[in-house]
């Protein structure tokens, strides 16, 4: 396990319950105006997600799209985002959310040195399937980082097996086959598939993508080790006047949240 | 040249290049993928539908044209095109579109996805779609839908659906995100064609295969009407399919010279151009690995091109490969060049091209007289111009 894996092995341990993951984009809404987002959620998170704004995200819906549009053109790039974690390091653990291609400009070397050196934990990598990426894999295993594997409801039963095997952390379960920012039924088909993969992954499961509301976010917290809400977020602060109630707005929610999670049955219905 | 195979039989890197770089959700679309097409590749049943289709429908072999019109005005001993644009629905990606569609009817998908920059490959699908009884939906950029409208209506009077997408700049690159969304989205009963020889693997790989007929064909004509191989095959390069199907006829034949020709837009000095191959750095868009239009950090850079067919940042992997072993050189021609290009052989030869295939002819035009003085230069014509009379009307001042 690396060092950073361990970190968040120890996360999950300690908690005592699921784990509230706040997804944060750096740079969003603005370089100044985002770190305080981050603050925010940081207060009230068990782990933290933290985006890295790029120009084509596959893996997210429109919200993530747009913000991210947003944090390049605020002149966000993955350097900004690495120190923002770096401002946070004694904070809980940090996962950096990238794609590949901005991994690959930087180098997979250079990457993984400077995001151990900020004290990030992990990465997750949207479009690196387990079966690519072994050079960057490799850089971040001597760096102590661990790579995040992802896995989805259309994802083999064998192959779920497969990703345990490469997990460290922990891994992150697609909610639904679909992109970001849609709403989660949490049905038979989701509880079917964290079923398959408790059955052959080891490491902790955390559940992303439609998680919007603390009502989801308890429900989850039945089936998994860990929730992830990310566009949710950013609806919040599209939604708030000024800065100053965009990050209320995030921390009441993170709050509420890890209410969910601590008394499942204390939250009320939609 | 060193590749590596999946599944028994289907290359999934050419060299460093490809590879599948996709969300988690349709790695298991790919597997089926690969393995429903190496299942039906060989069976005599599925040839057999698919070559008849071919022949009936397309209008399989395309005539190969010594274009001597074109010959005395750029100073070409000898020019042949192989005439693409002669297919059903007027370019070669029919080849592709009705190959994958077949394939996907085969594998009990009720549902069709594509994307489209030009719109030849959306309404090469929904023509597909509409033969096989299959729902089509087609995503198209803003922008190409408002310069190529006349193939948006095309496609609806096909039956198939045309989503608009406004991310981005609203051209191919911006339909090709959101196809890949609504595939990802609806991954169980959907089939996502992709239209050119680009993407995660295993679809570079059969897009080559389906468009090799190309190659193949040109290759028997030129020796049975030039009675030699051609000198020089040039073609144009967006994401590379009309390129790739016709060079697979000719990689073995060392003596063969196999250019691809990308769009430089407004110049290569400007910044606005598609010339991912020869101005772009290796990276990974849209689940493939392969020369990329980029910023230092690694965003995806806009391009440009007067021809919506080759307004791509990226570039199959397949190309990649040739560009670094050296086999096929890259070139680039300008809008204003295209323009002249067709315009030439509109005159000259009384054959409208499409913008896309000017960039090739674009090339003759400049280099052709040296190009041919070894023997003779083929053209891939990859799709006819019916479709950029409002661009091309409107930029040669014949639109009042």
């Amino acid at each position: 396990m690396t060092e950073g894996g361990a970190r968040i092995r120890a996360a999950f341990a300690g908690a005592g319950r699921p784990l509230f993951m706040p997804y944060v984009l750096g740079g969003y809404p603005g370089p100044a105006a985002g770190a305080e987002v981050l603050a925010a959620a940081a207060a009230h998170a068990d782990l933290i997600e933290l985006g890295v704004p790029f120009s084509d995200p596959l893996a997210d819906g429109p919200t993530i799209q747009a913000a991210g549009q947003r944090a390049i053109e605020g002149g966000t790039r993955l350097e900004d985002v690495i120190e923002l974690a770096a401002a946070h390091r004694d904070g809980p653990p940090i996962v950096l959310m990238t794609y590949v291609n901005l991994v690959l400009a930087m180098g997979p070397r250079a990457f993984a040195e400077r995001a151990a050196r900020a004290g990030v934990a992990g990465v997750i990598i949207p479009d690196l399937p387990i079966d690519e990426g072994a050079e960057l894999r490799e850089q971040a295993r001597r760096a102590g980082i661990s790579v995040v594997p992802l896995a989805a409801p259309t994802t083999g039963d064998a192959r779920l097996a497969e990703i345990g095997r490469q997990a460290d952390g922990f891994v992150y379960c697609v909610a639904m086959t679909g992109v970001t920012g849609r709403d989660v039924e949490v049905g038979e088909e989701l509880r079917g598939f964290l079923r398959r993969a408790r059955e052959r992954i080891e490491a902790p499961l955390a559940v992303g993508f439609g998680v919007r509301t603390p009502r989801h976010v308890a429900e989850i917290g039945r089936l998994a080790d860990g929730v992830i809400v990310g566009s949710e977020l950013i609806r919040l602060i599209d939604a708030a006047p000024d800065a100053a109630a965009a990050s209320a707005a995030v921390a009441r929610f993170c709050e509420e949240a890890v209410a969910a999670l601590s008394d499942p049955a204390g939250v009320p219905g939609p | 040249m060193s590749e590596t195979r999946i599944d028994e039989g289907l290359v999934a890197r050419y060299g460093p290049f490809g590879g599948r770089y996709v969300p988690e959700t349709v790695i298991s679309a790919l597997d089926e993928l690969s393995e429903a097409y190496l299942r039906h590749r060989d069976d005599p049943g599925f040839r057999a539908e698919l070559d008849g289709l071919l022949a009936s429908y397309v209008g399989r072999p395309t005539p190969l044209y010594r274009a001597r019109g074109l010959e005395r005005a750029w100073g070409v001993e000898r020019l042949y095109l192989k005439r693409e644009d002669l297919c059903h629905t007027g370019a070669h990606k029919i080849n592709n579109a009705l190959g994958q569609v077949l394939l996907a009817s085969r594998m009990g998908k009720r549902r069709i996805i594509a994307e489209t920059g030009a719109g030849q490959h959306g309404v090469a699908t929904a023509t597909a779609a509409a033969l096989l009884g299959l729902e089509c939906c087609v995503y198209m950029g803003r922008v190409d839908m408002a310069r190529q409208r006349l193939n948006v209506i095309r496609m609806r009077m096909l039956g198939a659906e045309v989503r608009p997408v406004d991310s981005g700049i609203g051209t191919l690159k911006d339909a090709l995100n959101e196809a890949i969304r609504d595939w990802v989205t609806n991954v169980r009963d959907t089939h996502y064609v992709i239209g050119t020889a680009a993407g995660p693997a295993p679809y570079p790989e059969i897009v080559a295969e389906l468009q090799s007929v190309i190659g193949t064909e040109a290759r028997e004509q030129m020796l049975a009407e030039a009675g030699r191989l051609p000198a020089t095959v040039v073609a144009c390069v967006g994401g590379g399919s009309n390129a790739i199907g016709i060079f697979r006829g000719f990689l073995d034949d060392a003596d063969v010279a196999l250019v691809g020709v990308e769009a430089g837009g407004e110049g290569i000095e400007s910044g606005r151009h598609g010339a991912s191959l020869g101005h772009g750095q290796p990276g990974v868009l849209h689940g493939t690995y392969s020369y990329l239009l980029q910023d230092p950090s690694g965003q995806v850079a806009e391009p440009h091109s007067i021809s919506a067919g080759l307004d791509y940042p990226g570039v199959g992997p397949e190309h990649s490969h040739l560009r670094d072993t050296g086999r096929v050189r890259y070139v680039s021609a300008t809008d204003a060049e295209a323009l002249a290009a067709f315009a030439a052989c509109s005159r000259a030869e009384g054959i409208i091209p499409a913008l896309e295939s000017s960039h090739a002819l674009a090339h003759v035009q400049r280099d052709g007289a040296a190009l041919g003085a070894a023997g003779p230069v083929l053209v891939c014509l990859s799709g006819r111009g019916d479709k950029d009379v409002d661009a091309v009307g409107a930029a040669l001042g014949l639109d009042d």
